[in-house]
């Protein structure tokens, strides 16, 4: 079962609203103060990673049920140049933004799973899933 | 979260709510370590907050409850830092592990057997100044009475020297022979090195023969630290100063050879800048410094000799070696 909605990303403010859309979603499933600031922090840093490398994308939120748990599902999708290295991009220490920001590493960690697919020259597919415990 | 953890931490602050003693700062500063062990992210100790003092205070104002949300979301990004912070400790770790047994394995790969020759007594010692040993001492030996000693130094410490050490060692081993000369080794292990490493690295190489029946001593250097020849007769040091480019800058390099009889009481003194380079408050040690120390032990044994040098210099350097100390004294008896 699942209910969908999505945000496309052009500009930086269409991060603000993917972000709005996570946390209403997270809310609504009754996920805590803390755990919508981290699905929204996990939002952010892929709308970012899609505003910033592939210029545009989108990204889907869905609610899950499964086995009886509850649970989010981001889906940030683009098709960018793709990532030449996934290894190096899941490095702690490695961030392509080269600033502080969380990293895929950093999503991986707010989230409960993480999948990944990115083929070069045809673009990106992330999806992570957190439950509500 | 934990209840427990909760309601402990509820209890700690209604403490220090009642009243602010150092005390029950103290209590509370404790109960943090707590939570950092049991990996409490900073967010959730905040949420933590906020969930006690709703039930301490609820009479408070919504924007006291909306401050702690922001923060809350503030405090994201720390926590993913902690964790980061957390795995990186751990993979050094496991870097620390691997570096052990690298280090044992170079051990096993370098070690060399002193020869057994008549009429010379050989002393040494070569201690790393981290785990990984960037000087290199290699005999070859065919119990023939000939025998030859490289004793080497890669320009660069740790890891990368090593790595390149191994790479001399098999070089080493291809010419297998103690009859070598050493314009013939070091042209050898100058091309080897030239070819195969990195251009950023270099090597220092001092190599000699030893022919015990005549108590010759041929040496050539690859842009090593010179040798030293102690003459017992004159009570005098000199310098075994050999022409030659480092390994590895020019294929085209050629090397001098030299040759040098001992005679009694004669000592020869190998080593690499690890030795002559050490440092003291005032500076560096002076080479005058070092001669004292031998010519003070010259009449004992050359392990003995060399034994002292390094104490005495792990004295005068407060136990800080800066870098890889190889010594080796050979002592015509």
């Amino acid at each position: 079962m699942s209910d969908q909605s999505s945000v496309e990303i052009l500009t930086e403010w269409d991060i603000v609203a993917a972000r709005q859309l996570g946390r209403n979603v997270a809310k609504e499933l009754g996920f805590g103060t803390v755990d919508q600031a981290r699905i929204t922090t996990a939002i952010s840093e892929l709308a970012r990673n899609i505003y910033l490398y592939a210029g545009k994308g989108r990204i889907e939120i869905q609610q899950l049920t499964e086995n009886g748990i509850k649970g989010i599902l981001i889906i940030a999708a683009d098709s960018g140049p793709g990532i030449p290295d996934i290894r190096k991009v899941m490095e702690d220490g490695f961030t392509t933004s080269g600033g502080l920001g969380a990293g895929l590493p950093g999503v991986k960690r707010l989230m409960d799973d993480f999948k990944i697919e990115t083929i070069l020259g045809e673009g990106t597919d992330i999806r992570a899933t957190k439950w509500l415990r | 979260m934990a209840q427990e953890i909760e309601n402990q931490y509820k209890e700690i602050l209604n403490e220090y709510m009642k009243k602010q003693t150092e005390q029950n700062l103290y209590v509370g500063q404790n109960f943090s370590r707590q939570l950092i062990l049991e990996n409490i992210a900073p967010e959730e100790v905040i949420s933590m907050h906020k969930a006690a003092i709703q039930e301490l205070y609820s009479e408070l104002p919504e924007v006291v409850w909306h401050s702690f949300d922001f923060l809350i979301e503030m405090m994201i990004n720390y926590g993913l830092a902690l964790q980061e912070r957390q795995s990186l400790l751990k993979q050094q770790e496991e870097l620390k592990v691997e570096m052990d047994l690298a280090a044992n394995v170079q051990e096993t790969l370098l070690k060399t057997k002193l020869p057994l020759l008549e009429g010379l007594d050989i002393g040494l010692l070569s201690i790393p100044a981290r785990k990984m040993n960037g000087d290199y001492i290699y005999f070859v030996s065919d119990h023939d009475g000939y025998a030859g000693v490289a004793v080497a130094d890669v320009i660069g410490k740790g890891l990368p020297a090593a790595l390149c050490m191994s790479m001399i060692k098999f070089g080493m081993d291809s010419l297998n022979s103690s009859h070598a000369l050493p314009k013939d080794v070091l042209s050898v292990i100058n091309r080897i090195v030239e070819k195969s490493v990195d251009d950023s690295m270099f090597v220092s190489m001092f190599y000699s023969n030893y022919d015990a029946k005549q108590a010759r001593l041929t040496y050539g250097s690859a842009g090593h630290e010179p040798a030293i020849l102690y003459r017992a007769k004159d009570n005098e040091f000199s310098e075994l100063f050999a022409k030659g480019l480092l390994l590895g800058v020019s294929p085209a390099a050629v090397y001098e050879e030299h040759t040098v009889d001992l005679e009694k009481g004669d000592l020869v003194i190998m080593m690499t800048d690890g030795v002559t380079e050490g440092r003291n408050e005032d500076g560096f040690i002076e080479r005058e410094v070092i001669f004292e120390l031998i010519e003070r032990k010259k009449d004992e044994p050359a392990q003995s000799i060399v034994q002292y040098v390094y104490d005495e210099l792990e004295r005068m350097q407060n136990a800080q070696f800066q870098d890889d100390f190889t010594l080796v004294i050979y002592k015509k008896v």
